[in-house]
């Protein structure tokens, strides 16, 4: 492997991703990573230098909504996924603002 | 403090657009429903959703963008913004970062005197967050996703203002606009225009800019402007002790007049954003900037000469006129049917102006109709009601809406034209008020006034002033 993984990336992409990581997972995930720069390295080869950046595969553009209600009360199905509810609210620990 | 600085301001200000449904699904956007009725699957972000467009929001980005003299960007796009917040059921916000809507624009304002340009760095779309209410009873906060989805138009300034009289004028300046083009009615206290402050000061003169910080929560103007003098004099008085000023979010207590610093650097603000996979592109044709253009409504600066061309008024009355794109549609309509504009012109200037202030409403909040205060001209002008009497009548147009003709039949508040009744009521005020009568005719002028207010009193002030005031004066000189 060329691209090297340190402990401090890892821990830092683990808190950004919200995952907490035994060592023997951060290892495999280390490793995988380092795999994916390695491929990376491969695609920068190519000069790229005149080629707009790439966002979507298929030619369709301009695909949109009218400005017009059609969705009813959906409280029912959207709480109906909430682990702790309260007065039609999804109630969650603690947070400012 | 023996250095002098400078501040400089750059504003991000967040507006929500009048669309009737969400950006990207078709719930309603109207405010105050029960909690969570506006949502479905793509606001609350399930898995397998797919959002779609509203294509009304790209129209109301493009028209605030053309208003703000920006450049249109030809192809424009959506991306993924990354971050976990419970007001966020998607774990990203959709927005955009590489391909803004509209950039490179300016609006012009006046401030200090003298006019100046601001200048826009970028305008784009991007979706609201949920509500999060706090819960004092069991120390939680409860998440409401009615607002989740909301569209809105990021409009980021140049940091091109150096005191709060300019950020003021600037933030009127945008709300004018847009109040305009009809694309968000702009309330700061509400919430559906929102304002963070970056602000950095620099020893005057100097050629690199200080350490910026920005703060979130100014719910108006007041707020804006103590927020900027106390986070001008914090970042002075730091650098006068010989300390950093750190980049940092910070949040304005408009209560106590301090702010708390809410997320610095070290939490980690890496967005990763990408493009979002589910949006495809969207190509703006110089046909559709076209046709936007056309639809553009008639702006302040045009309507004011105008104004000066087809109306008489003066320009004073004008200028606060077209302030409010709401006052001068009830203007321009209530003075079509009543072809009085400089009547039409005093009731909004003098009684509405004054009965707004005195409920601290905004002129936007204004709802009476043209129709009932033409009626009020028409009757004023005719002289079937004196001004004291259109007075109170006016109050329950503004109030109510009351039909003024209706209303002032139904209590009796015609004036009195039968010169025999007034010349009853004279006569026995003449009788009655002998002491006034001599007063008056021992050359004090002042003693008619009272004569005049009894007069009125007995005609139940349905009379016109002006002829008890006239024929008063002819019978007091006649029966000497």
């Amino acid at each position: 492997m060329k691209n090297k993984i340190s402990d401090e990336t890892i821990e830092y992409v683990g808190i950004l991703a919200k995952l907490e990581l035994s060592c023997e997972e951060k290892e495999n995930a280390k490793a995988d990573m380092e795999k994916m720069l390695d491929y990376i390295d491969i695609l920068n080869e190519l000069d790229t230098e005149d080629v707009a950046p790439l966002s979507h595969v298929f030619p369709v553009n301009n695909v949109f909504r009218e400005d017009a209600v059609s969705q009813r009360d959906g409280s029912e199905d959207t709480l109906g996924n909430a682990p702790l509810s309260k007065s039609g609210c999804f109630k969650v620990p603690k947070t400012i603002g | 403090m023996a250095r002098r600085y400078d501040t400089v301001i750059g504003l991000e200000v967040h507006v929500e657009l009048a669309t009737k449904t969400k950006i990207f699904c078709s719930c309603s956007t109207e405010f105050g429903g029960a909690p969570n009725s506006h949502t479905c699957p793509v606001c609350t972000g399930m898995p397998g959703a797919l959002p779609v467009l509203n294509r009304q929001v790209v129209e109301y980005a493009l028209a605030i963008g053309l208003a703000a003299n920006c450049e249109i960007s030809r192809v424009c796009k959506f991306d993924r913004k990354n971050y976990f917040y419970p007001d966020n059921p998607q774990n990203y916000q959709i927005s955009q970062l590489y391909l803004p809507i509209a950039a490179n624009g300016f609006v012009e304002i006046e401030a200090g005197g003298g006019k100046k340009r601001v200048r826009i760095h970028e305008m784009h779309m991007e979706e609201d967050a949920g509500k999060l209410i706090h819960d004092e009873w069991d120390d939680t906060s409860l998440v409401d996703f009615n607002r989740s989805g909301v569209p809105l138009v990021e409009i980021v300034s140049e940091p091109d203002m150096c005191s709060a009289e300019e950020v003021i004028a600037y933030l009127e300046k945008l709300r004018m606009i847009i109040q305009y083009l009809g694309a968000s009615d702009c309330k700061l206290e509400e919430g559906s225009m929102r304002a963070d402050v970056n602000l950095s000061v620099r020893e005057a003169g100097a050629e690199s800019l200080g350490t910026r910080t920005e703060m979130k929560n100014l719910n108006s103007f007041k707020a804006i402007a103590r927020a900027i003098e106390a986070e001008r004099m914090r970042q002075i008085e730091l650098l006068e002790a010989g300390k950093e000023v750190i980049q940092e979010t910070r949040r304005w207590d408009d209560n106590k007049e301090v702010s708390f610093a809410m997320r610095s650097k070290e939490d980690a603000q890496d967005y990763r954003y990408f493009p979002d996979p589910d949006l495809v592109p969207i190509v703006i044709s110089d046909q559709w900037i076209e046709q936007i253009r056309a639809r553009q409504p008639e702006f302040r600066t045009e309507k004011l000469e105008r104004y000066r061309r087809v109306f008489d008024i003066p320009q004073y009355d004008a200028e606060i006129i077209t302030a409010s794109k709401h006052m001068a549609d009830i203007f321009e309509a209530a003075s079509a049917i009543c072809g009085k504009p400089k009547k039409v012109s005093n009731w909004l200037m003098v009684e509405t102006l004054r009965l707004l202030k005195e409920r601290n409403m905004e002129p936007e909040e204004i709802a009476f109709s043209p129709e009932n205060l033409a009626k009020l001209v028409e009757l004023t002008e005719g002289k079937a009601i004196n001004s004291s009497v259109a007075k109170d009548v006016f109050e329950r147009i503004f109030l109510e809406d009351v039909d003024p003709v209706v209303y002032v039949d139904e209590h009796g508040l015609r004036m009195v034209h039968d010169e025999g009744e007034l010349e009853g009521a004279l006569k026995c005020v003449i009788r009655e008020n002998p002491q006034a009568v001599f007063d008056y005719r021992s050359g004090k002028e002042k003693a008619l006034g009272a004569l005049v207010g009894q007069t009125m009193k007995a005609m139940k002030g349905k009379a016109d002033p002006g002829l008890v005031n006239r024929k008063l004066r002819e019978m007091l000189s006649a029966d000497k």
